[in-house]
């Protein structure tokens, strides 16, 4: 009778499962944040107080300030929204793009397979950065050709895994049965497939989230991601590189944000997993 | 009248080791209100002529011959036409329950989702006939079931449940694939019975596929028993058990387990075996193809393959030893 209240033991597993509370946990912070910030910070992050540059930790400035006077915590704050909305945004085309590609290779398979699972081994050739820094080259800098690129350059990973796993469902009996109940290739893709391999999908998600994060700080780090005055991890970085032995905790401050939200997202990424495989949870 | 008639079906399938004939010629009628058995052991090409027949074979599968449904060849249809006949008017239940319903969907939807497809049904009226199908089919509290997953019904039942799905439509013809092998015996009972029943009470046609002698001697009007891809002997349910022929025949009965069996001289009798192993499909023997492992081998055997050979009205076997053979089961 295990088996029956499987879905209510989802959260009871989750809890149990040590990275997977640390993960969500932090992942959690980072949305509050974020939302938090929406409405209340406790300074204009883009507000310049020259008198009160570079100022150390205080009870007023709980971080400091940086080399314009701006409050670290603000900046910091509103910095996650910005990480947030790359996530999603770049997740999402790389997802939306990815799957759909993937689930058509795995329904046509033949040449059509062959051709777009070629292309994606041609675009995972480029490095990340490298392909990033080429389309930010074309199409010039800023916030959201940085997130375009971002997700292009995650289109390949989720159609990759969305064919092998939906290759996996295509070859079950379940859809063998299905096509014999007068099913087409496309109404057996959305019904079937698709429903079938959504744990995958999220897990990739999650992890893909971090490793967009990590790409846009790195994208603004190099000037070429979100431009001033909006908030950004990278950037914070970039600018205080400059000022490294003047004042060290302004690199400090965004490189452990970054580090944070990447290791929580990665960890929730590992947690679901564990959770959501069916072998695994069985063993439990 | 005929309902399916399929003529010299051939199934070729390309393999890494060459092209392996599947089917090599098979032939047989079927009109509504009968049933047909297939024999035959693992490899012998039974799933593939049910499947040649859906037109779901896999990839690497090349057809020759006709299947006539209807008077329609249904191996020239489209897919797209063939998807209004799968499902509508044929249906196909599949060996393992386990596996043949879709774990994230409920049932009743699954059994639902037919009727939506080809009868245009709303959500509504096809979740009330999917119901009473369920029902129909022997599961309990069935509108209850209807939202249940597949993970929280018996083997049994999840059977009953694809049996439900494929008469959804009505189909005039329905094909079941080995359709007890993954149940217990009292299961098999009760799935064989419920099938019986359907078939007397809505006049279709069955293909019942089975490696399982007992399933096909009380549940068929007619049989065919498939060696290596092509019809060994054929004929009436009752006339084969009577009078096996063709040497394979008689040694897939002589390999069936009987509780008790004693010889005259009250010895246990032991249980025979055929000797040796199926056969390639691409490496096939020119002559029969039983060849191999047959006691009454010949040089005759291997020259060429024997044509089926009728014994009596609609009995038929394919050897060259017809007569020797016969008279060795007669004693």
């Amino acid at each position: 009778m295990r088996v029956l209240n499987s879905e209510s033991s989802f959260l009871a597993r989750g809890l149990r499962h040590r990275s997977f509370v640390v993960g969500g946990a932090l992942s959690l912070i980072l949305t509050g944040v974020a939302v938090l910030s929406l409405f209340w910070t406790p300074y204009d992050p883009i507000k310049i107080n020259i008198r009160g540059r570079l100022a150390s930790p205080s009870f007023e400035h709980w971080l400091g300030t940086d080399h314009f006077g701006r409050d670290i915590l603000s900046i910091i704050m509103a910095g996650a929204q910005n990480s947030i909305t790359v996530g999603v945004v770049a997740v999402s085309i790389g997802m939306l793009l990815g799957v759909a590609l993937g689930l058509w290779a795995s329904a046509r398979r033949g040449w059509t397979e062959e051709i777009l699972m070629r292309l994606s081994d041609f675009m995972f050739a480029f490095p990340a950065i490298l392909l990033a820094i080429m389309l930010v080259a074309t199409m010039g800098p800023g916030a959201i050709n940085a997130i375009v690129a971002i997700g292009i350059f995650a289109v390949p990973i989720f159609a990759r895994l969305t064919r092998g796993a939906a290759n996996a469902i295509w070859a079950r009996e379940f859809v063998l049965a299905a096509q014999a109940a007068g099913k087409g290739r496309f109404r057996i893709t959305l019904e079937h497939v698709l429903p079938n391999i959504t744990s995958v999908l999220v897990v990739q998600a999650t992890i893909q989230f971090a490793i967009a994060i990590l790409a846009e700080a790195a994208l603004s780090y190099l000037g070429i991601g979100s431009q001033p005055p909006t908030p950004s991890w990278g950037r914070m970085l970039s600018e205080a590189q400059t000022m490294i032995f003047l004042n060290p905790w302004l690199a400090v401050y965004p490189g452990v944000a970054i580090a944070l939200s990447v290791l929580g997202l990665n960890l929730l990424g590992d947690g679901l997993r564990d959770i959501i495989d069916p072998r695994l949870a069985r063993q439990r | 009248m005929v309902l399916l008639a399929v003529e010299d079906l051939t199934v070729t399938l390309d393999t890494v080791q060459g092209p392996g004939r599947a089917v090599r010629d098979l032939s047989f009628e079927l009109a509504k209100g009968e049933t047909l058995g297939i024999v035959g052991e693992s490899g012998c090409g039974k799933s593939m002529t049910a499947l040649a027949i859906m037109g779901l074979l896999p990839e690497n599968a090349r057809t020759d011959g006709r299947v006539l449904f209807d008077g329609r060849d249904l191996l020239k249809l489209s897919e797209g036409e063939l998807c209004t006949i799968r499902g509508n008017r044929i249906g196909m239940v599949f060996q393992e329950p386990m596996t043949s319903l879709n774990p994230v969907h409920p049932i009743g939807r699954q059994v639902a989702e037919a009727l939506v497809i080809h009868r245009g049904m709303s959500r509504g009226a096809a979740k009330r006939e999917a119901i009473a199908l369920l029902d129909r089919v022997g599961i309990p509290l069935a509108a209850q079931r209807f939202d249940h997953h597949p993970h929280q019904l018996s083997g049994g039942q999840r059977q009953r449940v694809m049996i439900a799905m494929a008469l959804s439509c009505g189909p005039d013809l329905l094909i079941a694939d080995e359709p007890t092998t993954a149940l217990d015996v009292t299961i098999q009972k009760q799935i064989l019975d419920l099938l019986q029943g359907l078939i007397d009470d809505l006049g279709m046609g069955l293909i019942l596929i089975s490696h399982d002698l007992g399933v096909i001697a009380q549940s068929v009007d007619d049989i065919i028993i498939m060696y290596g891809g092509a019809a060994i002997e054929r004929g009436g349910a009752a006339t084969i058990f009577q009078e096996l022929s063709h040497p394979y025949t008689q040694g897939l009965f002589g390999a069936v387990p009987r509780l008790g069996q004693r010889r005259p001289d009250g010895q246990p009798v032991r249980l025979s075996s055929i000797s040796g192993t199926v056969p390639e499909l691409n490496d096939l023997p020119d002559g029969c193809t039983f060849a191999d492992r047959c006691e009454l081998v010949s040089d005759e055997c291997r020259a060429a393959a024997p044509p089926l050979v009728e014994i009596s009205a609609g009995h038929a076997a394919a050897c060259v030893h017809l007569r020797k053979a016969r008279e060795r089961w007669q004693l």
